[in-house]
Order: C-alpha cells, then sequence, then structure tokens
C-alpha cells in the first residue's frame, strides 16, 4: 500500500530512515493516522532526536497494549505532536512477555512520568531510569497488573482491601 | 394556629417511643454521599420540585456529625470505600442508610476489579433503589420506607 503522507510527516520518515535506517520497522497508515514502529532499543535515542530536531514537542499520551501474541506480546504507542507543524503521529514499540522493560522517556518530556507509571500499573511493563518509579492508580501491594488479558474481569477475590466493618475491634 | 389552638385545654397520651419515633422520623438530616451521576438526582430531590423538605429531609449535612441518613449516591472504588466507612463511623447513632442507584446497590454496570459489587459489602444498607439513574421519587419512596422503619423500631429502653 502507498502511503499518503503529509509533508511534515513526511519530512519525519525520511529523517528517521536516513538516521536510523536499520531501527527503523514499520511505517503504515490506519484510518488516516500514521503509524511508526521501530526496535525498542532506539527508542530513547529516537525519541530525544525527535524531540531537539524535528520539533515533537509535545507528548499527548502514552498507551500500552496487550497484543496477546506468543512473541513480543506488549506494545507501547507514544502519540506525539508536532505545535510547530501541527502534525501527529503514533510511535509504537514491541516488548517481551518476560520482563518487559523500555527506556523511560521522563528525562524528554517531563509529563511522560505519570503516562509511563500507568502503563505499568495496569501492564506491569517496566521503564528504565524513571525518576519516580511505582504504581499510580492500585495500592503499593497489589500484585497484579489488571489490563493484562489473562487477569479476570472481576478481579481477584480480596486482592484488594475493603474497610474494616467493626471499628470498634482492631 | 398549632397543636395547642386544636387540643384547646384538654391534652393526650402517648409513649416516649412514638414519639421519639415519631420526631426522627420527621427529621431525618441526609448525609449526602455523591459519587457519580446518581448524586445531581439527589440534589433534584433535595430541590424545590420535588421538595424534601415535606418530609423533614431537606438539610444536606456535609458533616458527618449532624446527620442520620447517609444517601450512597453512585458507584464506589475500593479505594473510596475507606473513606467512605469512615464518614459512616462518624455519624452519630441511630443512623440509617440509602443505597442509591443500580452501581451502588449491586456495582451496577461497572462489573470490574476497581469497583466495589454493592456498598453492603461494608455498610448496613436499610434501602436499596434500583435505576440508573433513578428518578427523585423513588429517592423519596426510599426516604418514607425508612421513616417505617424508624416508626417501628424501639427507640427507648429501660436501663435495668
Amino acid at each position: 500500500m502507498s502511503l499518503e503522507l503529509s509533508e511534515p510527516l513526511q519530512k519525519v520518515v525520511d529523517s528517521l530512515s536516513e538516521k536510523f535506517s536499520d531501527k527503523l520497522v514499520d511505517v503504515y497508515q490506519s484510518s488516516g493516522d500514521t503509524f511508526i514502529r521501530i526496535e525498542a532499543d532506539a527508542l530513547h535515542e529516537i525519541c530525544s532526536y525527535l524531540k531537539n530536531d524535528l520539533h515533537y514537542v509535545y507528548l499527548s499520551d502514552i498507551i500500552g497494549t496487550d497484543r496477546y501474541t506468543s512473541e513480543d506480546r506488549f506494545e507501547v504507542i507514544y502519540n506525539l505532536l508536532s505545535l510547530k507543524d501541527e502534525a501527529r503521529f503514533f510511535l509504537k514499540v514491541w516488548c517481551e512477555e518476560e520482563n518487559p522493560e523500555l527506556d523511560s522517556v521522563a528525562d524528554i518530556w517531563k509529563g511522560a512520568n505519570w503516562n509511563e507509571r500507568e502503563v505499568y500499573d495496569m501492564f506491569g511493563i517496566k521503564f528504565r531510569n524513571h525518576p519516580d518509579f511505582r504504581r499510580i492508580f492500585l495500592p503499593e501491594d497489589f500484585d497484579y497488573f489488571p489490563l493484562r488479558k489473562e487477569f479476570p474481569l472481576l478481579g481477584i477475590p480480596g486482592s484488594i482491601e475493603l474497610p474494616n466493618t467493626t471499628p470498634d475491634t482492631d | 394556629m398549632g397543636l395547642e389552638s386544636a387540643l384547646g385545654e384538654g391534652y393526650l397520651t402517648t409513649r416516649v417511643d412514638s414519639l421519639t419515633n415519631w420526631a426522627r422520623a420527621n427529621a431525618a438530616w441526609p448525609m449526602p454521599m455523591g459519587l457519580a451521576c446518581c448524586a445531581i438526582e439527589m440534589m433534584a430531590f433535595a430541590g424545590p420540585k420535588y421538595d424534601a423538605a415535606r418530609f423533614g429531609s431537606e438539610v444536606m449535612r456535609f458533616s458527618p456529625r449532624q446527620s442520620d441518613v447517609m444517601i450512597v449516591a453512585g458507584w464506589c472504588t475500593y479505594k473510596m470505600s475507606h473513606a467512605i466507612r469512615r464518614i459512616w463511623d462518624q455519624m452519630p447513632d441511630p443512623k440509617w442508610c440509602i443505597a442509591m442507584g443500580a452501581c451502588a446497590s449491586t456495582g451496577g454496570m461497572h462489573r470490574c476489579y476497581g469497583v466495589v459489587q454493592g456498598v453492603d459489602n461494608f455498610l448496613p444498607v436499610d434501602t436499596y433503589i434500583s435505576g440508573c439513574p433513578p428518578r427523585p421519587d423513588a429517592v423519596l419512596h426510599a426516604l418514607m420506607k425508612i421513616q417505617d422503619k424508624i416508626k417501628t423500631e424501639h427507640s427507648v429502653m429501660l436501663d435495668t
């Protein structure tokens, strides 16, 4: 399928394939959006290049996905926006089921801090060099990652504490 | 104008229980525990059109120390359940509880790991209201059920 990229996105794809030709895995379009998949080990390098040289200063969102495949089970999607070029694209990386770990981009975009904690909270994907790495919504002693496909819809009974209903006793 | 003119020089007899219950039933001040969209209907219940003042429940007390009926309106997460139970424990006895709407009663459409499947898991609920959200009439109905319940209670106990 031939790509119909807008001018700023064509610039992104061209400069990425020039500078990181061996790290660029896939470029495709779907429903009017552009997706660029890269190798996970080049994530931090490519992200700082995108921000510093191509002016993608705004990281709108970070999304985790459980693809539920035997290889490269988890996917993390970075929703990037350039305020100068008025262009948006999605940067994707895949990671393994066993010990999924990626480089944190919180030093590049400060807003990534809480997004990465949320992805960790829901999927258990760890982020290296994160400034404040812990769960964001669920209790620290919660043992599961609820948005993984194998997690039951109604949760594990007793895994989150209910209040004490006999307050006069301990 | 009041009771004294109707009675004239006469008198009436009653039990202390009945008198206490009559007073309690007609001054059940709600503690609004508005957690979600049900809280909007709860506001209509207190507003002039449905007028909870007819039942003596117009005073929404935002302090648990001054309230008698807790209306849990909306879905309750495990995180919030601790705050609700704490407020409930701060309310002085006697106290009653209304679980308003499908979510507070059973978890409703929020069938997931983070939402308590019914506030009766940690609160002694007296009245459940169905609906998503229930109409203000239904809240009035629940309040009248609570009033009926109060009127059958034994309020005075002899300390023997």
